[in-house]
């Protein structure tokens, strides 16, 4: 059991790391209409961010507004899953991290939209109709590569059996009271949703066998670092400047 | 409907629509300025896109993030304009790759510090704005529609370049001066973002003509000049221009003109970025044409809907390009789908979420038609006499025909 801070961090992070991820693609997607699409992805990531740890630093009540924790925190101060830490790779491996993590998301945050905390269950509640789009947009996405030409299905394959090992630390358990949730409860509906997908795709699930974990207590890959470096830069050259 | 119908809807300052003759000339230019107007959308995108992941704080983050999937729209609604003359999406592509068609200039320069990112978009938006603001009142239907979409949003992008300058400006001494830097830096290719001087424009007169462009890069460079004087000085940087100064006489401000020459070698390829500008669209491009094959692949193994990428597959030389699709947008509940644009699509799933990111991400709307673009049938102009104006002789048809006696109500 974690404080309500830290698991506020953790959702938090998970939609800040994504984000971060996500904009990445921005003038590099493989279609026009793709650039769209992706960067209405990273926005929602984004704006899920800012309220979690927004709501965090208010709770914290330390005067550390969402900047502060974006921007000021180390490595081991982050919460989020190492899933979202995945270099990019192709547009077939973002589009496997999108489909595990908004799966995932999408359950958890419509579980969350109905506990008695009010400020949570209403970030949540916003953020799980954003993640169901996320859902729809990165299944299509999995069936037309994986059920499109020789190259691609290789290529998703490849991407699914990658991402796999990440994304039993999803459900790993790890809650705050006023959440009430085990995430184990949701592996089953998760499964159930990503082996459809990959079913249309005809891919087949991978083998569960090593798995990432310590994301939720700091410990994560060695491509946190880096993407942390790069988006506290600047913010950090400047120490106390608005922007 | 020849050119002396053509003529006659330029005179009276009407619109010429997608299946209206025109002449080969109009038809041409036409689509040169629209590719050249799309590519330097698409290609704007890299200057900022660059500093996205490490804007100082995640409002800006979501800004930047919004500004740049805007310029990736506005290459879409008007490589969808291109269409609408004839000139396919990939054939315009493959021509700014290969370095055949051009675009803006001021892309080719660096941004090198987050103040670079505010002067961008204050400076090129906002001569953007002044350019297009003009355009809106072009004579080709479609552009002229896909210009006041844009300038909508170009305006969003001027206030918020602004802004970000703004705070630098109320900011540390480094802030300040980094602003002031960014400034000098892209006063000049702001300025050149209007083109040549009237005196050697090369395509300004016939555009002119056709009321294709609406102001000459002159009348609109000095528009720019004098509404960037005032918002300099709220901003408390200099404009780095020793000539820069109030003509009572003209009403304007003087100013130094840009240097063509080098205009013109930057445009030719020999600016600071060109290489590596083109170099990055043409990797973007290539990395992901097997993304854009798997999906025609895909649509072809499920061809059972219409407008399926196979039942074109035939008509296109390209089996990775994917058929164009209009876009219907209900904005309210209560009120008809009205069209709003197109954009290029594998099949149904993909062209409905391309329409709900591309058409309703302002909260433009509540529901969404898309059509294989292919599957419309449109009346032909040439039947338009036969085909409306003899609704014109019908008066009786209307109430207003029939006026009611004296005291007579509830007619
Ligand atoms: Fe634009
Ligand atoms: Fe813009």
């Amino acid at each position: 059991m974690t404080s309500l801070f830290d698991y506020l961090l953790g959702l938090g992070d998970d939609a800040l790391v994504a984000a971060q991820r996500t904009a990445e693609w921005c003038a590099r997607a493989p279609q026009l209409e793709e650039e769209v699409a992706l960067a209405n992805v990273a926005l929602d990531q984004l704006g899920q961010a800012r309220a979690f740890l927004g709501y965090a630093g208010e709770l914290e009540g330390a005067g550390r507004d969402e900047d502060a924790l974006a921007f000021l925190r180390d490595e081991a101060g982050f919460r989020n899953a190492q899933l979202v830490e995945l270099p990019n790779g192709d547009f077939g491996t973002t589009v496997a991290k999108t489909l595990f993590l908004a799966a995932y998301q999408k359950l958890l945050f419509s579980r969350l939209a109905r506990t008695a905390e009010p400020r949570l269950a209403g970030i949540a509640a916003k953020a799980a109709k954003e993640s169901a789009f996320h859902v729809s947009y990165a299944s299509a996405w999995t069936i037309r590569l994986g059920d499109g030409t020789p190259l691609s299905h290789r290529r998703m394959r490849d991407a699914v059996e990658e991402v796999w090992p990440y994304t039993h630390e999803l459900f790993e358990p790890w809650t705050a009271p006023e959440a009430g949730l085990d995430p184990a409860t949701l592996r089953e509906p998760w499964l159930r949703v990503v082996e459809k997908v990959l079913g249309e795709a005809t891919l087949s699930r991978p083998q569960d066998g090593w798995a990432a974990t310590g994301g939720r207590h700091g410990r994560h890959t060695e491509w946190l670092g880096p993407l942390l470096a790069e988006m506290q830069s600047v913010h950090r050259a400047h120490a106390g400047a608005r922007w | 409907m020849g050119i002396s119908a053509f003529d006659a809807l330029i005179a009276a300052d009407q619109k010429i629509e997608q299946k209206d003759w025109m002449p080969d000339g109009y038809r041409a230019s036409l689509i040169r300025q629209i590719a050249q107007h799309a590519h330097s959308e698409i290609m704007g995108m890299q200057p900022e896109a660059a500093w996205i992941s490490r804007a100082p704080s995640l409002a800006r983050k979501a800004v930047l993030i919004a500004k740049v999937q805007d310029e990736a729209g506005h290459g879409l609604y008007l490589y969808a304009v291109a269409e609408t003359l004839g000139a396919r999406r990939e054939d315009l592509l493959d021509a700014l790759h290969e370095g055949r068609q051009k675009y803006l200039s001021f892309i080719n320069y660096p941004t090198l510090t987050w103040a670079d990112v505010g002067a961008l978009a204050w400076l090129t938006d906002g001569a953007a704005v002044v350019n297009q603001v003009s355009l809106c009142r072009t004579s080709f239907g479609p552009y002229a529609r896909a210009l006041v979409r844009i300038c909508r949003e170009e305006s969003f992008h001027h206030r918020q370049g602004f802004d970000l300058l703004h705070t630098l400006s109320r900011g540390t001494p480094e802030q300040r001066q980094s602003l002031q830097e960014a400034v000098d830096r892209w006063w000049q290719p702001a300025l050149a973002m209007f083109g040549p001087p009237d005196s050697k424009s090369t395509h300004s007169a016939a555009s002119m003509a056709w009321r294709i462009k609406r102001a000459s890069n002159d009348e609109l460079r000095q528009r720019f000049v004098d509404l960037c004087v005032p918002q300099a000085k709220a901003l408390g940087v200099r404009l780095p221009d020793p000539a820069l100064r109030w003509n009572a006489e003209r009403g304007h401000h003087d100013f130094t003109p840009p240097d063509y020459d080098e205009l013109m070698r930057v445009v030719a390829g020999h600016g600071p970025r060109n290489r590596q500008r083109l170099a990055h669209r043409r990797r973007a491009h290539e990395e992901g044409a097997w993304v854009r094959e798997a999906a025609a692949a895909h649509a072809a193994k499920h061809a059972a809907a219409p407008g399926t990428a196979a039942q074109h597959a035939s008509a296109q030389e390209d089996a990775a390009e994917w058929p164009l699709w209009e876009v219907f947008v209900r904005p309210r509940r209560g009120v008809s789908h009205v069209h709003a644009g197109s954009l290029q699509a594998p099949d149904a799933t993909v062209a409905m979420h391309s329409a709900r990111d591309l058409y309703t991400r302002r909260e433009e709307g509540v529901s969404l038609w898309v059509v294989p673009s292919r599957s419309m049938a449109a009346s032909d102009p040439e039947h338009k006499d036969a085909y409306f104006e003899p609704a014109a002789g019908k008066p009786y048809r209307h109430a207003s025909f029939y006026p009611p006696p004296e005291g007579v109500e509830g007619l």
